[in-house]
């Protein structure tokens, strides 16, 4: 996940107070009125998105007379939380963006609407034009509770000039040569050439889900880490940092991201598709032939990665049902999609928006700096998919952070994560026990 | 009786508002602390399980709670001296028949206080930064190398003390000042007249002359910073590697983050426990001071 500087999420909050008294007003103004019975449907969307989502909304309001989208704007860090809460306090949205790793999470409390029947009459989204892996990251045991909003796997982005000059015309795919490159980079003076920081699980997990092993074992009870699987993707992770191809820090202790990969203090670092137009805005277009994306190597040939982004969902509480699975349908036409993808650069999740002309003429699918993501989406393979997720994966990071530091043996590490997720499951153990009694 | 009934009479409002909005949910808190309730509870109420003493023996026996605990007490134990005696310094120089600009002065240390925490987090945040940083630049000036403070597990938590001593020294200082208007100037002049030095004016005179204020400003702000959570939550959001992860903070962490309401509420507990025998240990060594004097 994102995770935001300070500054933006206070600006958010801010905006985001402005935003409800201004909706407050004109909804009072609206009533007074009187033309139309003014409906209100509340959206909560996330970071960046929020922000963006508000341009495509006046030609859905236009399309849906007397309804007025209300977007509350949350910063992606205290999201959680929030959504947590307002479940608790019974004000959960009408329709909202969900991290589609939250999904499982929120369908266990019971707070979504299945969404499988309106899928099959409305037609608005059909399930086989998505990307496979990350379709399955919104099925809960069958049932459909979101649909995904826009996609997010993680890839390389690196600099093509050093990477050239190391002698590297394009990316190794497998672990192997992946690490040579990275040893002929420290030779050119460049002293840790890959960027991984300590306290973003991203990258780590997507080592994991290269592995034939998944990463919990019977059904979601117990934790896997013990496998050769993770532990060799925990060993490859750790191994950058012992052999100094990464520096041992976290985001916090990095200014700037990108004007630090254009200044060349690392040629590559892991991350997903908003940089595309953040390195574009940070570091000019005349700079675009510096840098270029490239799918994630894996342990022999191209690996997999993680079927992130964001879902839309709606709340079992709403009373707005029709405008808000409306919403949804809007939001997931191809070419909206596109056009959401044209404001910010997140990807659509639906292969059909990638093959659509834009206003250009040409296709996502022939985007060159985008290919490499459609080629990794293709390989994009979900997490496991339990309410307990959001906490495991953390936890994992964690104690590979601490590997890293103190130099723990792989074995103690995988042992101390597998004990911790077994701690998490319990009342999961529990809870499947009895229903299987039942 | 019907004084007494009088007296109950008068007294209601404040009762009802105190039974409401503390006793009832500090009770509610305690039976909390002796079930499961989590996320499936919440979703169902079928799936929340009596614990007994689960939670806390969990709580006792987590290695993270008692890191916590020792980054809350360190915090407190270097920061609450730290924060006193910059306050007394600082109303001490105020209260010199020898500043300038008093009203200014007294508003410019004052306005930490009463700042968002969150704006100022980000300034500091800037201060703090390794490459680019206003402080690591005056100590490159004299030579020190670069610190990491807020990237570096052994600098965070002296990073989060410094900034909040001065983030929270004003409120001291302002009831020191007061504190140090009710000496009479009489005992001053006596002592000046008897040879006293100002060092020794400042032991002998001030200082007891402080005694209780100081004694409550000490209680105050111990309790105050055993609570801390705020300059972690927007500093370091606990990190580097849990270095500043504070026990009020993993409380918020089990409870808000990851919904663990009952093991959230025997942390909170626990520390109510050690707050109580800490400021009741303040009371104790204060009023045997007093007894001294």
């Amino acid at each position: 996940m994102r995770t935001l500087p300070i500054s933006t999420s206070r600006r958010d909050w801010l905006r985001r107070t402005a935003a409800v008294a201004g909706a407050a007003t004109l909804a009072g103004c609206a009533r007074r009125s009187g033309t139309h019975t003014p409906r209100t449907l509340r959206f909560w969307a996330l970071g960046r998105e929020s922000e963006v989502v508000q341009e495509l909304l006046p030609d859905f309001e236009r399309e849906h007379p007397g309804l007025t989208v209300r977007v509350e704007q949350l910063p992606f860090t205290a999201a959680h939380e929030k959504l947590l809460t307002s479940f608790a306090g019974d004000s959960t949205p009408d329709v909202a963006q969900l991290g589609n790793t939250w999904v499982p999470e929120f369908a266990a409390l019971n707070a979504l609407m299945p969404l499988d029947a309106w899928i099959a009459s409305a037609k608005a989204v059909d399930p086989t034009d998505y990307f496979d892996g990350i379709w399955r990251t919104n099925v809960i045991d069958g049932q459909a509770f979101g649909v995904p909003w826009y996609v997010d796997t993680r890839l390389l982005f690196y600099r093509r000039d050093l990477w050239r000059r190391a002698g590297f015309d394009r990316m190794p795919s497998d672990w192997t040569t992946f690490s040579s490159a990275l040893d002929a980079l420290q030779r050119l003076g460049i002293k840790h050439p890959l960027y991984l920081p300590l306290n973003e699980f991203e990258q780590l997990l997507a080592l994991c889900l290269q592995q034939s092993e998944s990463l919990l074992r019977d059904d979601g009870r117990y934790g896997n880490f013990r496998s050769s699987g993770f532990k060799k993707a925990l060993g490859y992770y750790t191994e950058r940092f012992h052999r100094g191809h990464a520096a041992a820090v976290d985001n916090n202790q990095i200014g700037n991201l990108h004007q630090e990969f254009g200044r060349g203090t690392f040629a590559a670092y892991i991350s997903g598709p908003w940089n595309i137009g953040e390195l574009d805005r940070r570091l000019g277009i005349a700079r675009r032939n510096d840098w270029g994306t490239a799918p994630l190597p894996g342990p022999d040939g191209p690996g997999a990665s993680n079927a992130g982004g964001s879902s839309l969902v709606v709340f079992r509480r709403t009373r707005r049902q029709d405008d808000a699975l409306a919403l949804l349908g809007y939001l997931s036409r191809p070419a909206v999609q596109l056009r959401f993808h044209a404001l910010i650069g997140d990807l659509p999740p639906r292969r059909s928006a990638w093959s659509m002309q834009g206003a250009d003429g040409s296709t996502l699918a022939q985007e060159p700096r985008a290919i490499a993501f459609a080629q990794q989406l293709e390989r994009a393979r979900p997490t496991p998919p339990v309410p307990e997720w959001e906490r495991i994966v953390q936890e994992m990071q964690l104690v590979a952070w601490q590997a890293v530091k103190k130099h723990i043996p792989l074995d103690d590490a995988a042992a101390l994560i597998d004990h911790r997720v077994d701690g998490f499951l319990e009342k999961r153990r529990w809870m499947m026990q009895r229903a299987a009694k039942a | 009786m019907k004084r007494q009934l009088a007296g109950w009479v008068f007294a209601a409002p404040a009762l009802i508002v105190i039974a409401v909005f503390f006793l009832g949910p500090v009770i509610a808190g305690l039976v909390l602390s002796f079930t499961d309730f989590d996320l499936y509870a919440l979703a169902d109420l079928r799936n929340l399980r009596m614990a007994g003493f689960d939670n806390y023996i969990h709580v006792l026996t987590l290695p993270l709670f008692w890191q916590s605990l020792r980054n809350t007490l360190y915090f407190v134990i270097v920061g609450v001296p730290l924060s006193i005696m910059l306050s007394l310094g600082c109303a001490v120089l105020l209260q010199s028949p020898l500043a300038r600009f008093k009203p200014v002065f007294r508003t410019a240390l004052f306005a930490p206080v009463v700042t968002t925490i969150v704006a100022v987090a980000v300034i500091w945040r800037y201060l703090y930064h390794t490459r680019y940083g206003l402080i690591n630049a005056g100590l490159g000036a004299i030579g020190v190398d670069p610190i990491d403070w807020l990237g570096s597990p052994s600098w965070s938590m002296p990073a989060i003390i410094l900034f909040a001593v001065w983030k929270n020294f004003g409120a001291n200082m302002i009831i020191l000042v007061a504190a140090l208007q009710t000496i009479p100037d009489e005992m001053y002049e006596a002592a000046r007249i008897d040879g006293a030095s100002r060092w020794q004016q400042f032991v002998d005179i001030t200082l007891p002359m402080l005694g209780p204020t100081l004694l409550m400003v000490s209680i105050l702000t111990t309790s105050g910073y055993f609570q801390l959570f705020a300059e972690p939550y927007v500093m370091t959001q606990g990190g580097p590697l849990q270095s500043t992860v504070s026990v009020l903070y993993l409380m918020y962490e089990e409870g808000f983050r990851w919904w663990n309401l009952g093991k959230a509420s025997a942390v909170a507990f626990l520390l109510f426990v050690l707050m109580v025998a800490v400021t009741q240990g303040i009371l104790r060594v204060g009023r045997r001071a007093e007894a001294h004097t």
